[in-house]
C-alpha cells in the first residue's frame, strides 16, 4: 500500500490550474456554465464537492475561511468541510462574515452585506436553471446559446395560473447582467436580491454535474418575474426568538409534539453578533486580502 | 478429425471444483468466519437479508460466504431457501414510531423533539484511505438510550394538515407478489413489497434520475429513522400478540411536491421506504421511486422512467435480472442457426438483386 501525500488543500496544482481556467472563463462570461474535469473528491456527490473544489482552487495559504450550511457554522457538513480544510490546508478559519476571506456556502447568503475581496463559493446540486423544465442538456445548452428561455416564463406563469402564486421558493432563477438565466443554488429566494450589484465575486460549483459558473463582484443580476407579478422576496412574519432581528431568514425549529415552535435566524453568526455574543475578530480588516 | 463436444458432466464436476478452490483463496490465509462476516460486513448482511427477503443475519452471512462476496449470488441463495420455508402466519404492523432509535435525521427541521442523532453513519466522514484507521480506536461516547418521545415528523407536519395522512388501514391483507404474480395496476402495497425486494442500484439510479429531472417530485428527506423494532405474532389459537424476537429496520419519509385542487388545501405528498437492517441507500431511494410511481394517483403525467409503474416494477428484481442477462451465456446453438440460415438467404437474395440496382443509376 502507498502512503498517501496530499497537496495544499487536497487538489495537486494541475487540477488547480484546470479548476482557475474555468473559474476565469465562468467570471469572464457571468452566469455561463462552464464545464470542468471535476474530480473524485474524498466526501460524497451533493455534500459539496464543487463548492470544494472551487475552494481548494482559490485559497491560499494567507485566507481566512467560513463554512456555512443553511446559514449556519455549527451543522454538520459545515463543520465537516471546515475540518477538511483545516487538515488539508491548514488555514485559519473564522465563524465571522467580516472576517472570512473565503466563504463556503450552501443554501444561504449570509445577512451581513458582503465586501469587496470577499469570494462567496456556493455548492450547486442542479446548475441547470431549466433542467426541470427539459432534462436533456442537448437541449438546455441549445436553449441558453440562443436565450430561448421561453419555457421559463411560461412555468413562471403557469405557477401564477394554478397557485396564484410564482410557486418556486427557493433556486429561483436569476437573469445575470441582461444575458444567461442561472440556478443561484437552492438558496431561498429571499437571498436572491444580496447577489445583485454584490461587491463580493460569487463562486459557484457543482461537481457531480461538473460546472462552474460565477457572478463578478457589482454585476447586475434579476430574478425573473412579470410586471404583474412582480419578484417578492419571502420571510416569515415574526422576529427571532433569540436575538429579535425582524429582518433576517428564520428557520422553524419544532419544540415539542403539541404544536410548539420557534423561529431563530438561520444565519447563527449574524444572530450570535445582535446578541453581543461574538467574539470580536483581531484585525479583521487586515484579514481582508487587498 | 472432429470430435463433438461431449463430457459435459466431468467439466462441470471440475467447474465447481475450481470454484470451491477460488473460493477458499490461498489457504495459508484463514479462512473466514461467519461470525466475522456477521459482525464486520453488517451493511452487506444487511443488503442480502433485504433483497433476499429474509431476516437471518447467520444465512445472510453464510450466503455471501459461500457467493464469494456477490451480493447479487448471495441474494439469490437466500431467496432460494426463503421459497422452500413453510409459511404459519403473518407479524403484526410493526410500528416504527416506537422504534428503540439508534440514528434518527431531519433534513427538514434543523431541530425537533427527540432531537437528530446521528449514529453511526458515514456522511462526514472524509473518504481518506487510511490502512490503520478501521480497527476501532477509543469507546465510543454512550449517550443515554434514546427513551424520549419521538414523534415521527410527518405525524408531526400531519397535525397541522400541512402533509397528506397516511392512508387508512382498510383492513384488507396487502398482496404479496411472492405468491401471486404481479398485475398492472398494481396498487401500492405491491408496489412497496417490490421496491422492498428490488435491486438497490436500480431503485438508486431511478431515484437519481427523478432528481435530475426525469419525473422530478422535490423530495425533502422529512425524516431518516434507524433502529431495533420488536416483531410480534398473534397466534389464531392464542387470540393475542407474542413477541418473536427483535429485528433492525430503517425507514425514510420522504416530503416531496405539494399539491392542492379546488376542493383540497396545498399540502405536501409523500414517498416512503422501509427496509431491514441499516440500509439508508435503499430507503430513500425506495421513498423517492415510490414518490414517482405515484403520478397516476396525484394525476401527474407520467413521462419519465422513474414514473412508469410497468418499467419500474418489471425491473427491479436483480435475481430476476441477473438471471435472464446471465442466461444468454446458455447454449442458443439451434436458435443462432436459424438466424444464420435467413441471413445467408437474405444475403444471396440481396447478392443477386445488385447488378439491377446499378444498372438503374
Amino acid at each position: 500500500m502507498t502512503a498517501a501525500a496530499y497537496n495544499f488543500a487536497y487538489l495537486d496544482e494541475q487540477t488547480k490550474r484546470m479548476i482557475r481556467r474555468a473559474i476565469l472563463k465562468a467570471v469572464a462570461v457571468p452566469g455561463y456554465q462552464v464545464p470542468f474535469a471535476s474530480r473524485e473528491m474524498p466526501m460524497p456527490y451533493g455534500w459539496g464537492t464543487g463548492g470544494v473544489q472551487v475552494t481548494a482552487a482559490v485559497l491560499g495559504p494567507d485566507d481566512v475561511l467560513k463554512v456555512i450550511d443553511q446559514g449556519a457554522d455549527d451543522t454538520t457538513n459545515a463543520v465537516s468541510i471546515r475540518k477538511f480544510f483545516v487538515k488539508t490546508a491548514g488555514v485559519r478559519t473564522t465563524t465571522d462574515t467580516t472576517e472570512a476571506t473565503v466563504i463556503q456556502t450552501r443554501h444561504r447568503i449570509p445577512e451581513t452585506p458582503l465586501k469587496a475581496n470577499q469570494i462567496l463559493v456556493f455548492q450547486v446540486p442542479i446548475p441547470e436553471p431549466l433542467r426541470y423544465l427539459e432534462p436533456r442538456e442537448t437541449e438546455t445548452r441549445r436553449m441558453h446559446a440562443l436565450a430561448d428561455y421561453g419555457l421559463m416564463h411560461v412555468k413562471l406563469y403557469e405557477d401564477i395560473a394554478h397557485h396564484g402564486h410564482i410557486a418556486t421558493t427557493y433556486a429561483y432563477p436569476v437573469k445575470v447582467e441582461g444575458r444567461y438565466v442561472m440556478d443561484p443554488s437552492p438558496t431561498p429566494k429571499f437571498d436572491n436580491p444580496k447577489m445583485n450589484d454584490c461587491p463580493a465575486l460569487q463562486l459557484f460549483g457543482a461537481g457531480r454535474e461538473k460546472r462552474i459558473y460565477a457572478i463578478p463582484p457589482y454585476t447586475n443580476v434579476v430574478s425573473l418575474d412579470f410586471e404583474d407579478h412582480p419578484f417578492e422576496r419571502y420571510r416569515f412574519d415574526g422576529i427571532c426568538a433569540l436575538c429579535g432581528s425582524d429582518e433576517s431568514f428564520l428557520d422553524e425549529v419544532i419544540t415539542d409534539d403539541r404544536g410548539g415552535r420557534m423561529f431563530v435566524c438561520s444565519d447563527t453568526d449574524y444572530c450570535q453578533g445582535r446578541r453581543g455574543e461574538k467574539v470580536p475578530p483581531k484585525a479583521a480588516t487586515e484579514a481582508v486580502r487587498d | 478429425m472432429y470430435v463433438a463436444a461431449k463430457g459435459g458432466e466431468r467439466a462441470i464436476e471440475n467447474a465447481h471444483r475450481l470454484l470451491a478452490q477460488e473460493r477458499r483463496g490461498d489457504p495459508a490465509v484463514p479462512e473466514l468466519t461467519l461470525e466475522q462476516i456477521e459482525s464486520q460486513l453488517t451493511l452487506a448482511v444487511d443488503r442480502v437479508m433485504n433483497e433476499g427477503s429474509l431476516y437471518d443475519r447467520e444465512l445472510a452471512a453464510l450466503a455471501i460466504k459461500q457467493a464469494r462476496g456477490d451480493l447479487i449470488e448471495a441474494i439469490f441463495l437466500l431467496r432460494a431457501f426463503r421459497a422452500t420455508l413453510p409459511r404459519f402466519g403473518a407479524s403484526e404492523p410493526i410500528d416504527t414510531s416506537a422504534m428503540a432509535v439508534r440514528r434518527r435525521i431531519s433534513a427538514a427541521f434543523k431541530d425537533l423533539p427527540g432531537g437528530q442523532i446521528l449514529g453511526p453513519t458515514f456522511d462526514y466522514t472524509h473518504r481518506l484511505l487510511e490502512p490503520q484507521g478501521t480497527e476501532a480506536q477509543d469507546e465510543p461516547a454512550q449517550a443515554e438510550a434514546a427513551t424520549a418521545s419521538m414523534p415521527r415528523v410527518t405525524d408531526l407536519l400531519g397535525s397541522d394538515d400541512l402533509v397528506e395522512q397516511s392512508p387508512p388501514d382498510t383492513g384488507e391483507t396487502p398482496g404479496d407478489l411472492t405468491h401471486d404474480p404481479l398485475g398492472f395496476p398494481a396498487d401500492r402495497d405491491l408496489r412497496l413489497q417490490n421496491l422492498a425486494r428490488g435491486d438497490e442500484g436500480f431503485l438508486l439510479a431511478l431515484g437519481y434520475s427523478t432528481q435530475r429531472g426525469y419525473g422530478r417530485n422535490h423530495p425533502f428527506a422529512g425524516e431518516i429513522r434507524m433502529g431495533d423494532l420488536e416483531v410480534e405474532f398473534a397466534p389464531p389459537e392464542l387470540g393475542f400478540a407474542v413477541p418473536l424476537g427483535r429485528i433492525t429496520v430503517s425507514e425514510c419519509q420522504m416530503i416531496n411536491q405539494f399539491r392542492g385542487t379546488a376542493t383540497e388545501a396545498p399540502r405536501f405528498t409523500r414517498g416512503y421506504g422501509l427496509a431491514f437492517g441499516h440500509c439508508e441507500r435503499k430507503v430513500m431511494s425506495m421513498a423517492l421511486v415510490d414518490r414517482a410511481l405515484r403520478a397516476r394517483e396525484l394525476d401527474e403525467e407520467v413521462k419519465a422512467p422513474a414514473q412508469d409503474e410497468e418499467f419500474v416494477l418489471s425491473h427491479s428484481d436483480n435475481v430476476q435480472a441477473t438471471g435472464f442477462v446471465e442466461h444468454l451465456k446458455l447454449p442458443h446453438y439451434v436458435d443462432f442457426q436459424a438466424e444464420l440460415g435467413l441471413v445467408r438467404k437474405l444475403r444471396e437474395e440481396f447478392a443477386a438483386s445488385e447488378p439491377v440496382k446499378e444498372a438503374a443509376e
